[in-house]
């Protein structure tokens, strides 16, 4: 693929970089990244995605912009109210970058779908708000072995961390369950500032080019956590559980689970 | 100017920075270490700026040659793989 003039203007400010050039650019426009969930964390990773020309980016989530997303949830608007949120995010990346062929997927993820679903993406990023969701994507990825770029985000904190799947540690090696529900509280309970999926999410998509560059190092067997009101980035290794349920040497999950729907109020 | 073997010419007047350095880089690319880019511009900015980001790259800069008043030509030979 040679650039057009168009796209040489678009990418000047990667294509001068070393770690990136004309080849690193190629490499983000030949990649494919699958985005569960598109609301907090999944707009700005899209949007930054989006901007960067990755080559094919799906969005999956089965639910519809409403008022109370838009205090956070960039990629929508007023004018999408009602709308389903991948397609409305859709909407919004082929406005800034018709380059990229955003596939909106409207079906709720789970264990029938999720392994077709991520199968032919190169990087999965975790954009969920709940812990089912959570460690079904964690299995799938670890069983299809594709790299995970996870965040989560409450009230004024945030973490991230990337899993690659046979090098270094999954989900389930820092907790082997899922909380029970009602334990963690919901956004929807707890509340977040607006902003901090923002944090995270760039956080993300950085994880996410970084992956596709095949530059710096990944934040693997590591989990970032950003407090907003102290300003501390802080990490916490995590380390490899020889008796993961999921990766380690004698897996007990041998296949995919459903989603409870009590988890699913959010 | 002296007599060297030139890879690959390329030809940016017309443009200007930051298009200069992306058209100079992508050049450069595509030719192997130790390879010669000549590169003919118009940008007097980018007289300046292409020695120093080629430099900056890791490469040599082997001329810089003002041939009339409004245009130079630049040769950098390739040290390091991108």
């Amino acid at each position: 693929m040679e650039f057009t003039e168009e796209q040489l203007k678009r990418y000047s400010r990667h294509i001068i970089l070393p770690e990136v050039g004309g080849k690193g650019q190629k490499k983000i426009s030949a990649a494919r990244v699958l985005i569960v969930g598109a609301g907090g964390l999944g707009c700005p990773v899209g949007y930054y995605l989006a901007a960067a020309g990755i080559g094919t980016l799906a969005l999956v989530d089965n639910d519809e912009v409403e008022l109370s997303n838009l205090q956070r949830q960039i990629a929508h608007s007023v004018k999408t109210l009602g709308v389903n949120k991948a397609d409305s995010a859709k909407q919004t990346f082929e406005a800034l970058n018709p380059d990229v062929n955003v596939v909106a997927v409207k079906e709720r993820i789970n264990s029938k779908n999720i392994l077709d679903l991520i199968r032919d993406y190169d990087v999965i990023v975790d954009g969920t708000d709940n812990f089912p969701t959570r460690y079904l994507i964690n299995d799938a990825c670890v069983m299809l072995k594709k790299p995970l770029v996870s965040g989560a985000i409450l009230r004024f904190e945030g973490q991230i961390t990337t899993i690659m799947p046979g090098d270094g540690p999954c989900y389930r090696c820092l907790f082997e369950e899922p909380p029970p529900a009602g334990l963690v509280p919901s956004c929807q309970e707890a509340g977040v500032l607006g902003v901090l999926p923002g944090v995270i999410g760039a956080l993300q998509a950085t994880e996410v080019l970084k992956l596709i560059l095949g530059k710096g190092k990944p934040l693997k067997g590591e989990l970032l956590i950003y407090d907003a009101l102290g300003v501390n980035f802080r990490k916490v290794r995590i380390p490899k559980n020889s008796d993961c349920p999921m990766c380690g040497k004698d897996p007990k999950i041998k296949e995919l689970s459903d989603i409870p729907e009590q988890f699913c109020s959010l | 100017m002296e007599d060297i073997k030139v890879d690959k010419y390329l030809d940016i007047r017309g443009e200007v920075c930051p298009y200069t350095l992306v058209k100079s880089k992508l050049a450069l690319e595509n030719i192997g270490v130790g390879q010669i880019l000549e590169i003919i511009l118009d940008y007097p900015e980018a007289a300046n700026s292409i020695p120093k980001a080629m430099h900056n790259y890791g490469h040599s800069v082997i001329t810089v040659d003002k041939i009339n008043p409004k245009e130079w030509i630049v040769r950098v030979r390739k040290e390091v793989e991108d």
